[in-house]
C-alpha cells in the first residue's frame, strides 16, 4: 500500500516546527507502524537528508519509550496497542496520516517526534518507591498478600511510563499515570506505612511539573496502551482525602515545590492544585 | 596469567568466607568514594541503589530518557529461588547443579553455588519492595516451572517479570535519586574508558541531545550494560541494546570471555517479512502447558486443525521422554531447526513449528489458560494476527541471550582493576547455555548482593590516588572519541548504517548462529573485514555529531559489532566442540547431541584485544567440577 505522511519537523527544542509531507511506497500489511518509518528514514538517508527523529526500543510494547499521536491519537488507536506494536494491516491504502509528538507544557519537544518526559520520574521520586533497603527485608512469604490485592497492585503497576494519557487529556493530566503506581503500592501491605506520606508527595510532585488536573474526560484510558482503568483516579483521590484526614503523631511533609512556573512567562499562572490549597 | 580469585574452602562457605575476608569502608568515609554505574537494567539499577543505601557518591548513567526503559523490562517468564516453597525437593544445591549441567559445564562452580546461594535473598528483597507476584488464594506465594529442570522454582508476575522487577529496583534508584545519593545521568552514552595508572578511573560519555562529549571521573567504574545479541541484527533485544561499553572497555584491555556463547531461544515469532526490525519472544513458560509438533509430512499443506492425531509429529516430547516440551533452549532450538531442515516446518516461510494450546484448554478450561498466558497470546495476535486460542502458534529459534561477555573474576572484576561488571555484560554464571528465569536471577544477584559486596572491598583495598576529569588521560581519551565520531560522519559514502548492520547480522546468523562449522566461520572470517573496509570507507550518516542524531548512534554502536563479530567467529572456530549453545556441527553424538570434547576444551576462553584485524590472544581458565561431576547431559 502507499501512503502519505504528515510529519512535524523540528530540529530542536527551541528551533520552530512544521509539518513535512512525504510518500510511502509498497508498505506490506505485515510490517509494523515503526517499520514503515524505519523504510521512509532508509529513503531520507539515501536523499541525503536527515531521517525522522522517533524513540522506540524494545519494540515488543512493553519499555513505554515509543509514542507520538497519528492524526491525532496517541499511540494511534487501536485499544491496548503502542505504536511499535501496531501493524500496517489497521491502514487502508491511499490514507493519510498526521504524526504528532506528544503535546503537552510538561514533555517540552526534543526533536520532530521525541519529547523529554523525565517530569514522570520526578513524581515517582517523590514518593512511587516503598523504602526497602536491600538487605534489610524479611522472607517473603511472612508477608501474605490477599490474591485480588495482588491482582489489584499487578494491574496498576503494568502502566510503561509512555505518557500517552498526558498527551491524550485536554488537560495534559498525569493523573491516570500517578494514580496507577500510588494504587499499585497502596494496594499491598508492604505499602502501607508510607501510604499517606507517598500519596500527598506525588499529587504534590505531579501539580509542581506542569502537569493539569483531571476533569473526567476518560480520553487517558482510551489510549492506555497497558488499559490502566480510570477508577484509579478515584482510589488517588480518596487516598489524598484519607491522607490528609488521618491524625499523625507527626504532620506529614509536604515537599518543597520542585520546579516553579517561571515568573518572566506570561502565560503560565500557579497552578490551583490540592496542595496549595492545603 | 588469569587469577579467577575463587575463596578457599567448601563450596557452601566459600561466599561467607569471602565476605569475611573483605575489608570494609567505614560509613562516614563512604559519601567521599565514588562510583559510576553505567546501565541501568537489573544489575545496574540495584547496584546503583544498594551502593547509594549503603552511602557511597553514585553516578548512574542511561542512553535512555529514563532508567525505566531498560530491556530487563522485556522478560516475560519468571525468576529462579532455590526457596522450596513446593516442597517438591528443591535446594540450593539442587538449583547449582541443575545451572552447571544446564550451562554444559562451561561455568566456574564457585560463582554458580553463590547464585544459587543468594536467589531466595532476592525474592525476599523484591516482595518487600513491592513486586506484584503471582499468589495463591491464602496470600502466599506462588510458583512455576521452566525448562531445563524437574522442580517448581519460578516466581513470576504474570508474563512480565521482568518488568515488575526492573521497576522495583528503578523505585529503588528513583529513591536515591531523590535523595540526593545517586546522581542520574540519562541520554548519556559511555563510549570509552579511561585508564589511569591501569585502574579504570572514569569514562567518556556523549549527551545524546546535544552531542557533547562529557568526562566523568571517580574511583571505580561498574559496567552493567547488557548482552550484544544485536550482532545478528534481528534479535529479541531492544534496538539500541549494543556492545559498545564493554567493547570499549575490551579495546582497553578487559580480557573478553567465550564470545560464541550465545543463546538461541526456541519460542519466538517467526521471521515474516523482509522490513522486519525484530523479533518478538514469547516466553518459554509457554511450553509449560504448550505442545511443540510438526507434521510428519515434508511439504504439508494442510491447516494445522485438519492434520489428523497421528500425522504429527510431537518431537520433543518422542526425543526427551522425560522432560518433553520443557528440554533447555539449546536443546529445544536446535530440534526446530533440524525439523525445518528436513522441510518440516509451518508457516509461509517454512521457519516455523506449532505451539498448541488445544491439550491445555481441553484440560484447563479457556479461563485458566487465558489467566496464565493471557497477555502473550495478545502479543501473538497484536503481531500475527492469528488468535492462539483457535489455531496453534507458530514459533521460531531466534537470537535472544549472550552467555560471553567480559571475563570476571569472582569479585566480578575484570581484568582491568576498578573495572567491574554484572548482569548479562559479564560472562560469568550461565557456561554455554542458560536455563530460563536464571537471567534474572542473575542480574539482581550481581547488582543487589555481589556488588555492592566486592566494590567495597576494592576501595578498602586499594590505594587510589585523586584523579580529576580535566587530568590528561581524560582529555587524551576524550580526543580519541572525538576522532572517531567525526571519521563516522565524515565519511560520506552511500550506504546506510542499518543496511551494514543487517548485511553483518545475516552472516553472523547463518554461520555463528544455531549450527557452525569449520567451513562456514572461516568463511565469516574472510568476509567480516571486507564489510569493516567498506563501513569505514562508503558509510552514510545524515546530519552533524551536534545533535540529537538517531543514525550517528546506531552507526557508532555498528563499528563495534563489526570487531565483536569476528571475535565471535575467532572463537568459535577455536572451539572445535559442541556444548550448549555452541553446536560445531563436527562435533555430534550419533543421535544428534551436542558432544563436548571436556580433555580438551574444559576452560573458559579469555581473548586479549591485540588490535583492528590483528588475532587476538588466547588466554584459558580452567574448570574444574568437583561437586557436579562431568557427565553428557540427557534429557531423554
Amino acid at each position: 500500500m502507499n501512503l502519505t505522511l504528515k510529519v512535524w519537523r523540528q530540529q530542536s527544542a527551541n528551533a520552530p516546527g512544521n509539518f513535512a509531507s512525504y510518500e510511502v511506497r509498497d508498505i506490506t500489511p505485515d510490517m509494523s507502524f515503526l517499520e514503515m518509518l524505519d523504510a521512509l528514514n532508509e529513503d531520507l538517508i539515501n536523499r541525503q537528508e536527515p531521517p525522522i527523529a522517533f524513540e522506540h526500543d524494545c519494540r515488543e510494547g512493553i519499555c513505554g519509550s515509543c509514542g507520538f499521536l497519528i492524526n491525532g491519537v496517541a499511540h494511534g488507536g487501536q485499544s491496548g496497542t503502542t505504536v511499535c506494536q501496531l501493524a500496517m494491516r489497521f491502514f487502508k491504502d491511499g490514507d493519510t496520516l498526521t504524526l504528532e509528538p506528544w503535546r503537552a507544557r510538561a514533555f517540552p519537544v526534543i526533536r520532530d517526534l521525541v519529547v523529554n518526559r523525565s517530569a514522570l520520574d520526578r513524581i515517582i521520586q517523590a514518593g512511587g518507591f516503598i523504602s526497602a533497603p536491600t538487605g534489610s527485608t524479611p522472607p517473603a512469604n511472612a508477608i501474605l498478600v490477599a490474591k485480588e490485592d495482588a491482582d489489584t497492585a499487578f494491574d496498576a503497576a503494568a502502566c510503561i511510563g509512555c505518557g500517552a494519557c498526558v498527551a491524550a487529556c485536554p488537560n495534559a493530566s498525569a493523573m491516570l499515570f500517578t494514580s496507577a503506581k500510588i494504587t499499585h503500592l497502596n494496594s499491598l501491605p508492604q505499602g502501607q506505612p508510607q501510604r499517606d506520606q507517598r500519596t500527598l508527595s506525588m499529587v504534590v510532585a505531579m501539580s509542581n511539573e506542569h502537569f493539569g488536573s483531571c476533569t473526567n474526560h476518560g480520553e487517558c484510558e482510551a489510549v492506555c496502551p497497558k488499559r490502566i482503568p480510570l477508577e484509579f483516579i478515584g482510589k488517588m483521590n480518596r487516598d489524598l482525602i484519607r491522607a490528609l484526614g488521618h491524625n499523625h503523631r507527626e504532620p506529614l511533609v509536604i515537599p518543597a515545590v520542585v520546579q516553579m512556573p517561571s515568573a518572566d512567562d506570561p502565560h503560565e499562572k500557579p497552578h490551583e492544585g490540592v496542595p496549595l490549597q492545603l | 596469567m588469569l587469577d579467577a580469585r575463587i575463596p578457599s574452602g567448601p563450596i557452601e562457605q566459600k561466599w561467607d568466607n569471602c565476605r569475611y575476608a573483605m575489608k570494609l569502608v567505614n560509613p562516614a568515609n563512604r559519601r567521599k568514594r565514588s562510583i559510576i554505574v553505567v546501565g541501568t537494567g537489573l544489575a545496574g539499577a540495584a547496584a546503583a541503589a544498594t551502593l547509594g543505601q549503603q552511602g557511597y557518591h553514585v553516578n548512574c548513567f542511561s542512553y535512555h530518557d529514563t532508567p525505566r526503559r531498560a530491556h530487563s523490562i522485556a522478560a516475560q517468564g519468571g525468576i529462579n529461588a532455590a526457596k522450596n516453597y513446593r516442597n517438591d525437593g528443591d535446594s540450593v544445591l539442587r538449583l547449582f547443579k541443575d545451572t552447571v549441567k544446564g550451562g554444559d559445564f562451561r561455568s566456574r562452580e564457585a560463582n554458580v553455588y553463590r547464585l544459587a546461594e543468594v536467589s531466595a535473598n532476592i525474592i525476599d528483597q523484591c516482595v518487600a519492595q513491592g513486586v506484584p507476584f503471582a499468589r495463591e488464594y491464602g496470600g502466599l506465594l506462588d510458583n512455576r516451572s521452566f525448562g531445563g529442570v524437574q522442580v517448581e522454582r519460578t516466581f513470576y508476575a504474570r508474563g512480565q517479570t521482568g518488568q515488575q522487577l526492573l521497576l522495583g529496583a528503578y523505585q529503588a534508584l528513583e529513591e536515591q535519586i531523590g535523595s540526593g545519593r545517586v546522581t542520574m545521568h540519562f541520554r548519556s552514552e559511555l563510549l570509552d574508558i579511561v585508564l589511569v595508572d591501569g585502574r579504570a578511573r572514569g569514562i567518556v560519555t556523549r549527551d545524546l541531545v546535544t552531542g557533547q562529549l562529557d568526562c566523568h571521573a571517580a574511583d571505580v567504574v561498574v559496567l552493567a550494560t547488557g548482552g550484544y545479541s544485536n550482532v545478528f541484527y534481528l534479535s529479541t533485544n531492544a534496538k539500541a541494546s549494543n556492545c559498545t561499553a564493554i567493547w570499549r572497555a575490551h579495546r582497553r584491555g578487559a580480557l573478553f570471555g567465550n564470545p560464541c556463547f550465545t543463546q538461541i531461544h526456541p519460542t519466538c515469532i517467526p521471521l515474516s517479512n523482509e522490513h522486519q526490525s525484530k523479533l518478538t519472544l514469547m516466553s518459554e513458560s509457554l511450553r509449560n502447558d504448550g505442545r511443540v509438533w510438526v507434521p510428519k509430512r515434508k511439504g504439508e499443506t494442510r491447516a494445522a486443525r485438519d492434520i489428523p492425531e497421528n500425522e504429527r509429529d510431537y518431537y520433543l516430547e518422542n526425543r526427551y521422554p522425560s522432560f518433553g516440551n520443557l528440554v533447555p533452549r539449546d536443546v529445544a532450538s536446535r530440534n526446530a531447526k533440524d525439523v525445518c531442515d528436513e522441510g518440516r516446518g509451518v508457516g509461509p516461510r517454512g521457519q516455523g513449528v506449532y505451539l498448541d494450546f488445544a491439550d491445555a484448554i481441553h484440560r484447563l478450561g479457556l479461563q485458566t489458560v487465558r489467566e496464565k498466558y493471557g497477555n502473550l497470546f495478545d502479543i501473538y495476535q497484536r503481531i500475527t494476527g492469528d488468535d492462539a486460542y483457535q489455531v496453534p502458534m507458530r514459533i521460531y529459534p531466534a537470537p535472544h541471550y549472550t552467555m560471553g561477555g567480559l571475563w570476571v573474576d569472582y569479585h566480578l572484576m575484570s581484568t582491568i582493576p576498578g573495572l567491574f561488571v554484572g548482569g548479562e555484560a559479564n560472562f560469568s554464571d550461565h557456561g554455554a547455555n542458560r536455563l530460563g528465569a536464571s537471567a534474572l536471577m542473575q542480574g539482581l544477584a550481581d547488582g543487589y548482593f555481589v556488588l555492592p559486596a566486592t566494590v567495597p572491598d576494592y576501595l578498602a583495598s586499594s590505594n587510589l590516588d585523586s584523579v580529576s576529569a580535566s587530568d590528561s588521560a581524560f582529555t587524551a581519551t576524550k580526543a580519541e572519541v572525538n576522532d572517531r565520531i567525526h571519521k563516522l560522519l565524515a565519511i560520506n559514502g552511500k550506504r546506510s548504517p542499518d543496511s551494514f548492520h543487517k548485511e553483518l547480522g545475516t552472516m553472523v546468523w547463518n554461520e555463528c548462529g544455531m549450527a557452525r562449522s569449520d567451513e562456514g566461520l572461516r568463511k565469516a572470517l574472510a568476509r567480516i573485514p571486507e564489510l569493516r573496509d567498506e563501513f569505514w570507507s562508503n558509510l552514510r550518516v545524515v546530519g552533524t555529531g551536534e545533535e540529537l542524531n538517531q543514525s550517528l548512534e546506531k552507526a557508532n554502536r555498528i563499528s563495534d559489532f563489526l570487531e565483536l563479530a569476528e571475535l565471535m567467529c575467532i572463537d568459535a572456530l577455536n572451539r572445535t566442540e559442541s556444548c550448549g549453545g555452541h553446536f560445531r556441527v563436527e562435533s555430534q553424538t550419533t543421535d544428534g547431541e551436542a558432544k563436548r570434547d571436556d580433555a580438551n576444551f574444559a576452560y573458559s576462553a579469555a581473548w586479549e584485544w591485540k588490535g583492528v584485524g590483528q588475532a587476538p590472544d588466547l588466554h584459558k581458565e580452567p574448570l574444574v567440577f568437583e561437586h557436579v561431576p562431568l557427565s553428557q547431559r540427557s534429557y531423554k
